[in-house]
């Protein structure tokens, strides 16, 4: 006999009204409307400050406008949790457009497994009604290009030309750096790579 | 940095593409998921503090009172949250939100005709202790009509939310409850293929824990993914 572990508790979508627990200010509450979530980059939190937005889209194009989204990163000179720098954000998209971003930081390089460099990237978790189980992608920066061909996580995708769907392209708005992050949940050719890691 | 999250075993999970439940059918990747091992980020996670929580926080029947008390059948609902390897996972973030006793949610979203509670709000969090355990004071939530296949009915149920120590074992679900014969015909429910793993998802009637001439209580255990021990783990990830 194998040995026995318990089994993880299974998912469930997040449904339609999954604001309420999650930014129920959103959802119309009275409740935690001091809450930025969205806004990593506090005070003096070190590095670029960048916007990092986009649009879900499903299967026939349209956008996804009630999910709700989470990004974990590191801070600017790479380190997870670090002082002064959360590097957690969650932000709803908008129920009219389906927009979503956050303001934050842009992180620095992590280690991979081997003690290679991973480039600087962001981890986004996707939950919305129709979502099954959480979906998980990486949004890497257009201007990292030499760190992106070495990385290891983008370098194993076997099918290259799926590689743009995880790269979010920078650029320049109200002299802000804007950097723009479409998800496509499915499509032929630029359905997102999610991740089972 | 400890080890590597025991891989995730997506045939116990509902799969993406679940046609019953039709809003899946254009929000369900086609393409496989990429298996990757974890690096720190997905090792990692937020830590939430006591801080950001009002002591009321984990009180629904208490706290949107805006005069008296929510309306419904009072429950304690409460348990432990382990780990796949059996070990509690202490100080993690937990929020739940739900409809009121008459299934309506207070969403701007939510256009059902059952009343809105004016001393319910639905929304609660909370931090397990040591030990993982963790509860909630709330009411029993109503079940609500939505459209998918004409008007379908969801079970009774309480969304859940709960982070983990790390991102890897970030997951959302859904409470129902021991008896609700809409269990056996929610869509939802049914997008789990393993009726072991719908088992997971009903709390049972907790007569030990009620308390008498006040409510009722129901007990649900919550699992995340298991952690490996780190006997042949490199030491390069910041350790
Ligand atoms: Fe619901």
């Amino acid at each position: 006999m194998p040995v026995d572990y318990l089994k993880e508790t299974p998912s469930q979508t997040a449904g339609p009204y999954v604001h309420i627990g999650t930014l129920p200010a959103a959802a119309g509450l009275p409740l935690r409307t001091q809450e930025n979530l969205h806004v990593l980059a506090q005070g003096a939190a070190a590095g670029e400050r960048i916007r990092l937005e986009g649009v879900i889209h499903d299967g026939a194009g349209a956008p996804v406008k009630d999910a709700m989204l989470e990004i974990w990163q590191a801070d600017a000179s790479g380190r997870y949790n670090a002082p002064g720098f959360s590097g957690w954000g969650r932000t709803a998209a908008d129920f009219k457009t389906g927009e979503w971003f956050f303001e934050t930081v842009k992180p620095g390089p992590t280690p991979w497994r081997d003690g290679r460099l991973q480039a600087p990237h962001v981890s986004l978790l996707i939950f919305a009604r129709g979502i099954n189980i959480h979906l998980h992608t990486r949004a890497y920066f257009s201007d990292e290009t030499a760190a992106n061909e070495a990385d290891p996580v983008l370098r194993a995708i076997e099918q290259r030309n799926r590689v743009p769907t995880l790269i979010a392209q920078r650029s320049t708005r109200g002299g802000q750096t804007v950097y723009r992050f479409d998800v496509w949940l499915q499509h032929d050719e630029r359905e997102t790579v999610f991740f089972d890691m | 940095m400890s080890g590597d999250f025991i891989r995730r075993d997506r045939a116990w999970h509902p799969p993406g593409l679940t046609p019953n439940y039709k809003t899946s059918v254009l929000r369900a990747p086609r393409r496989a998921l990429l298996s990757f091992e974890q690096s720190i980020g997905e090792k990692s996670g937020p830590a939430f503090g006591h801080g950001a929580i009002d002591p009321l926080d984990n009180d629904l029947i208490a706290n949107f009172n805006t005069g008296a008390p929510a309306l419904g059948e009072r429950i304690l609902l409460h348990g432990r949250v382990l780990d796949e390897c059996g070990r509690p996972v202490p100080h993690t973030l937990i929020e739940i939100w739900q409809a009121n006793a008459a299934g309506r949610y207070r969403h701007v979203n939510d256009g059902y005709l059952a009343p809105l509670d004016p001393n319910f709000g639905g929304c609660g969090r909370t931090l397990s202790d040591a030990e993982g355990r963790y509860h909630f004071l709330t009411i029993k939530p109503g079940p609500y009509p939505w459209r998918n296949n004409g008007s379908d009915w969801r079970a009774a149920h309480i969304h859940l939310s709960i982070f983990g120590e790390a991102f890897a074992q970030r997951l959302i679900t859904q409470i129902y409850f021991e008896g609700d014969p809409l269990i056996a015909l929610c869509p939802i429910v049914n997008t789990i293929p393993d009726k072991r793993a719908i088992d997971m998802l009903i709390a049972r009637l907790d007569m030990g824990e009620m308390a008498p001439f006040d409510r009722l209580a129901y007990r649900f255990d919550i699992v995340l993914r298991g952690r490996r021990a780190t006997y042949f783990e490199n030491r390069t990830e910041g350790a």
